[in-house]
């Protein structure tokens, strides 16, 4: 019998309870929807600043249209000052017609996809509710049910053995037979830091965005050194989510694209025997 | 097993695609439907806001040093009303504030008379719902000592801003509304002066507005005459101010 990847065929684990996968693609949903409702709020202002205000003249990064001289529009990235021409990507791009316009990101990357504000402050309250409920829920059952303590926290063994799993991870060589009934240290590591680490930070600036809140609690927009701050944070925040995303497809597509898409969706995971390897296919 | 599991792995796909085309799918915004659940969250919002937010507590307050030293300006910066050009010609003198509706003394008030009222002075941060952020000193009569002045009536719930500026030539008249805490609050103030000067005409001259917990849309400028109203489905769009009307949330809290 032949395995759908083409490794040596092993056992079946029930490797992701319930609520991991559960939690993990409401997850996937909410931070596809608050990514790209996300990138439309930014473009009704797409300038990041440091500090409480956000003084014109001091801006760390700006999106910006700017005039050709044969009268077009070209797309201008500026980094602390410096320029970069985007033209088609940020800054200018195509939303329905043939001429370039003045927008941040483009619309293929904003829910909605035409300049709509309101719109899509709409899409990232309501869905950023389901994020906050839902991780807060995993976090819960991850601590209480012992999931974050017995999967997730790496032992002894995993710290020690941190250089050689980066090495594997360089060579492509991914973990059979026994170890591959755990998480890797650097994959326990990723999954901790994203969960109890960039999740929060995400929520935490997000609120330090509304006025009601700082009023609130005060403290909160001053931990990151003010509003426009805790803004530029959120944006830095959002593009650690999709780089993560990005580095989290590229490995589940590396490590056995079938065996990994249905042990997040039925729990089975299929083990290879040791010494198999994905390299085989 | 394996076969169920392949068509899992298929189902799975077909949420995958479904869920990209959701996000993709711009119908889904312009449903009716969907904004009106969407909406939902505005009331979450709201609730659990309410429900860790202390009626008293006080927006931050800054520094003379920490002023903008440029205050964007957006929406109406010039109205064109022949009646506001008027006024602004004289330079305010002969502006009556209007204060009707469900209160018990309805009241004409001047710009003095207004100064006269008990006044305080804030150095704020204004968060525009486009994501900027500005910080300046604003002087103005309590909008609690004006409420005493006229006494609402038992029913009164929201206090409605009318202002004289149209954002289009033409077009619908900016208006707002805030209910009786954000009306009593101790910051909130009509404004009369924006960094030890008289308010400037693009800020909002002679009287603007300050809700500092808020955003900066709720904060109506050039107001020519306040409400007091039990409901306000009635008024402009029926959502309780212009740019509700047109899609944002009146809790602008957030």
């Amino acid at each position: 019998m032949s395995s759908p990847d083409g490794g040596s065929p092993g056992p079946s684990i029930y490797r992701h309870a319930l609520p991991t996968r559960l939690g993990h693609w409401l997850a996937a949903l909410c931070l596809l929807v608050l990514i790209m409702s996300g990138l439309q709020i930014f473009n009704a202002h797409p300038t990041l600043y440091w500090g409480d205000r956000s003084d014109p003249g001091h801006a760390l990064f700006r999106l910006r249209a700017l005039e050709t001289p044969d009268g077009g529009t070209r797309g201008v990235t500026e980094i602390l000052g410096h320029p970069i021409p985007t033209t088609g990507v940020l800054g200018a791009s195509r939303e329905a017609g043939p001429d370039l316009e003045a927008r941040g990101f483009p619309s293929w990357a904003t829910l909605p996809g035409e300049q709509w504000l309101a719109m899509g402050r709409r899409w990232h309250f309501f869905f950023a509710w389901i994020f906050v409920l839902n991780g807060l829920g995993f976090a819960l059952w991850a601590l209480l049910r012992g999931h974050a303590a017995r999967d997730l926290w790496p032992t002894g063994q995993d710290v020690r053995g941190i250089a050689r799993t980066v090495l594997d991870h360089l060579r492509f060589r991914h973990p059979t037979g026994e170890a591959a009934r755990r998480y890797n240290v650097l994959q326990k590591l990723t999954y901790l830091a994203v969960i109890f680490g960039l999740a929060p930070l995400i929520i935490a600036t997000g609120l330090a965005m509304s006025p009601t809140m700082d009023a609130v609690v005060p403290w909160l927009p001053r931990i990151f050194g003010g509003r426009q701050s805790a803004r530029t944070v959120h944006f830095i925040a959002c593009f650690a989510f999709v780089g993560f995303v990005l580095g989290h497809l590229f490995m589940v597509a590396v490590t056995g694209l079938f065996n990994n898409v249905r042990s997040m969706l039925t729990g089975w995971y299929r083990i290879e025997a040791e010494g198999g390897s994905d390299e085989a296919h | 097993m394996r076969r169920i599991s392949r068509r899992q792995f298929g189902v799975g796909t077909l949420q995958l695609l479904g869920v990209s085309l959701l996000a993709g799918c711009d119908a889904l915004s312009n449903s009716p439907s969907v904004a009106s659940l969407l909406d939902r969250a505005e009331g979450l919002t709201r609730a659990v806001q309410r429900l860790f937010t202390s009626r008293r507590a006080l927006a931050r307050e800054f520094s003379e040093a920490e002023r903008s030293p440029v205050f964007p300006t957006n929406g109406s910066t010039n109205p064109t009303e022949p009646e506001y050009q008027a006024l602004a010609g004289s330079g305010f003198t002969k502006y009556r504030l209007e204060v009707g509706g469900l209160v018990d003394r309805p009241a004409r008030l001047s710009l003095d008379e207004l100064r006269g009222l008990p006044s305080r002075t804030q150095i704020t941060r204004h968060d525009c719902v486009e994501g900027w952020s500005a910080i300046a000193q604003w002087k103005g009569a309590r909008l609690q000592a004006l409420l005493e002045r006229v006494g609402p009536k038992p029913e009164a719930r929201y206090v409605v801003f009318h202002c004289f500026d149209a954002l289009s030539e033409g077009g619908d008249a900016y208006y707002e509304s805030i209910d009786l805490d954000a009306a009593t609050h101790e910051q909130t103030i009509l404004a009369y002066e924006m960094n030890d000067r008289a308010l400037p005409i693009e800020y909002g001259a002679p009287l603007r507005v300050r809700i500092e917990r808020q955003l900066g849309y709720k904060m109506a400028k050039y107001i020519k005459r306040i409400e007091l109203v039990a409901r306000f489905d009635g008024i402009g769009g029926g959502k309780g101010g212009y740019w509700e009307d047109r899609g944002y949330e009146w809790y602008a809290g957030i």
